[in-house]
């Protein structure tokens, strides 16, 4: 430590204020450091979502007055059929997105050797995660271009397409999760990499010993030590995919017809629309979000809380 | 070590793997490839539909020399710098204090707090917009670096305390107590002893958050809107439509808005992905 050895000759303290200081400094300085990270998470983050929640129970264009409609927005939401294509779409990306995870293990399983270069491999592999969304959007929409894109010059020389992908309502959604789970695989790789790294050798020389092999030595040995890089894998995914909104936004715009949006993409399209903005339904849609994102942060809370108490 | 180290398995197999190697890391990059490709052709090749054959001439300068010489990428990356720059002091400043409040004192209510930036950090962003928005209007900062980076350093406390938290309750009490005989005030505790082992930890946040924030998009077209302000993933969608089928402009610009974070991540990869897989190993 750099700090000066204090002198042992302590003359009593002088002041009654630095005593009382003094007594009370390990119940209050927690507070201390406390106050201005919390102040911005309160103002920033906690008090907004109350407000949007607040919101969601008026008619407001962001300009003029308010106006109480209690649960009107809700119930426009209740018929309105483009909220319900959101949705369905939500669901195909939660369901589809969960691909990243085997898809990574995968991968991690392939490059977990020692071979020469090997750590500039796994560089390269992880490399599509740290690219921004808006410019893989960019890259992924002319890979899927009719006219010149990549896919369709591949598909082409097998006598097939022109695939249309991102201006066909079958396909986009697909298209986009498509996308979406390039980086998120190099992202479930690292923390596969990660995992695979710390996995116990002996048990695996024990298994070995057993006669287990390929399949179900990783089954029975490595997937149950790999559980921690799982669990995150699974929080990470999951949060993804209900927040994918920029690779929409840059791909389709939501289109065609509307067709891939997603709940996140159709809150600020309504919201902030060129027609006019409608703050109350806006807020409406991103409680439902909210709702269907709080079920997951309560999972995730909750194997926290036992894991801080098990401790 | 799982699988088989290749060195123990046979011949074959072992040549079978160095050659897949190559091939797997081609495909799995072949979109970006294809825009590395394209960013360094001449205009005439779109024109005359040679799309993937070889460029007729490289002009790697001419291109990129354009994008930074006739268009508002420039400005672009330099919002981008200061937006994300004092991102990451402020996030990381305000976290080492909170995540050294958290992780330190046993007070009542400690984890309750701690759980509120946990849950606040993974709440979907368009609970958010709309107060954030009009907060921001509010404060007449709409449409300038100041209000997003006022918001950005607030989100990722979020995320950076959990990080910080969970590094210092690793830390061995004995030292802070040791200190404490001493008497030393918790000020010099933080200052002088828990800090100075936070380094890897402020370090692998500094680059996560840099990548986070230069990346951002969502916040950057709800808080801005001009090239005043616009960090360049906001601005990349006006410079695709000045150059709208230029797609070896197109394409340059592409590369050079993501090129910073992939700078940084090659740079600091060690830091970066102790970072990114904090927990994937118990």
């Amino acid at each position: 430590m750099t700090q000066p050895v204090l002198p042992t000759t302590h003359v009593a303290p002088p002041a009654v204020a630095r005593s009382w200081w003094r007594r009370n400094q390990i119940r209050l300085a927690p507070w201390i450091f406390l106050a201005p990270g919390m102040i911005f998470f309160l103002f920033y983050v906690i008090f907004p979502i109350f407000q949007s929640f607040q919101i969601s129970f008026y008619q407001w264009d962001g300009l003029g007055e308010k106006t109480f409609v209690g649960l009107y927005n809700y119930e426009e939401l209740y018929y309105d059929d483009a909220f319900y294509t959101s949705l369905r779409n939500n669901v195909i990306w939660l369901v589809l997105y969960m691909l990243a995870i085997p898809a990574g293990l995968f991968i991690a399983l392939f490059l977990n050797q020692t071979v020469v270069g090997i750590r500039l491999y796994k560089s390269l592999f992880f490399f599509p995660f740290v690219i921004s969304q808006v410019v893989v959007g960019l890259v992924f929409s002319w890979f899927y271009d009719p006219t010149f894109g990549l896919l369709n010059t591949i598909l082409g020389t097998f006598g097939a397409g022109p695939i249309n992908v991102l201006g066909d309502e079958r396909y986009v959604t697909y298209g986009i999760i498509a996308a979406g789970l390039w980086p998120q695989t190099a992202y479930c790789m690292i923390l596969y990499l990660t995992g695979l790294n710390a996995v116990d050798p002996e048990q695996i020389e024990a298994g070995r010993l057993d006669g287990a092999k390929g399949a179900r030595m990783l089954w029975y040995v490595v997937l149950p030590q790999l559980k921690p890089a799982t669990f995150i894998a699974f929080v990470v995914t999951i949060i993804g995919a209900l927040r994918s909104f920029d690779l929409i936004s840059i791909m389709t715009n939501g289109g065609p017809f509307g067709e891939s949006r997603v709940l996140a993409f159709y809150m600020f399209e309504v919201a902030l629309s060129e027609y006019g903005f409608r703050y109350g339904y806006g807020a409406a849609i991103a409680v439902v979000l909210f709702l269907i994102m709080m079920v997951y942060i309560t999972f995730f809370l909750t194997k926290m809380y036992r894991d801080e108490r098990g401790r | 070590m799982f699988p088989t180290p290749i060195a123990k398995t046979s011949r074959p197999w072992q040549l079978t793997y160095q050659t897949l190697l190559p091939f797997a890391l081609i495909l799995w990059l072949l979109p970006l490839i294809a825009v590395a490709v394209f960013s360094i052709k001449p205009d005439g090749d779109f024109a005359s539909a040679n799309y993937w054959g070889w460029p007729s001439s490289f002009n790697f300068i001419e291109n990129y020399g354009l994008v930074f010489a006739g268009s508002d990428m420039p400005r672009y990356l330099l919002n981008s710098v200061l937006i994300t720059v004092p991102t990451v002091l402020g996030a990381v400043a305000l976290s080492s204090m909170t995540g050294f409040a958290l992780g330190i004192y046993g007070f009542r209510g400690n984890i309750w707090i701690f759980f509120m930036f946990v849950a606040g950090n993974f709440v979907p962003f368009q609970i958010l917009m709309v107060p954030v928005r009009e907060l921001t209007l509010d404060m007449g900062l709409y449409d300038t670096k100041t209000g997003l980076v006022l918001f950005h350093i607030a989100f990722q406390t979020g995320f950076c305390t959990l990080f910080m938290r969970n590094f210092i309750r690793a830390l061995p009490k004995e030292l802070i107590e040791a200190a404490r005989v001493e008497g030393v005030s918790e000020f010099r505790i933080f200052w002088y002893v828990v800090l100075p082992l936070m380094k890897p930890a402020l370090a692998a946040l500094a680059v996560l958050i840099f990548t986070f924030i230069w990346n951002d998009y969502f916040w950057a077209i709800v808080l801005t809107q001009g090239a005043d302000s616009q960090p360049v993933t906001a601005g990349i969608t006006s410079f695709n439509a000045q150059y709208r089928a230029a797609y070896h402009l197109m394409s340059a610009g592409s590369i050079v808005a993501a090129l910073p974070p992939v700078a940084m991540f090659f740079l600091m990869q060690r830091h970066f992905i102790a970072g990114l897989t904090l927990g994937a190993v118990k």
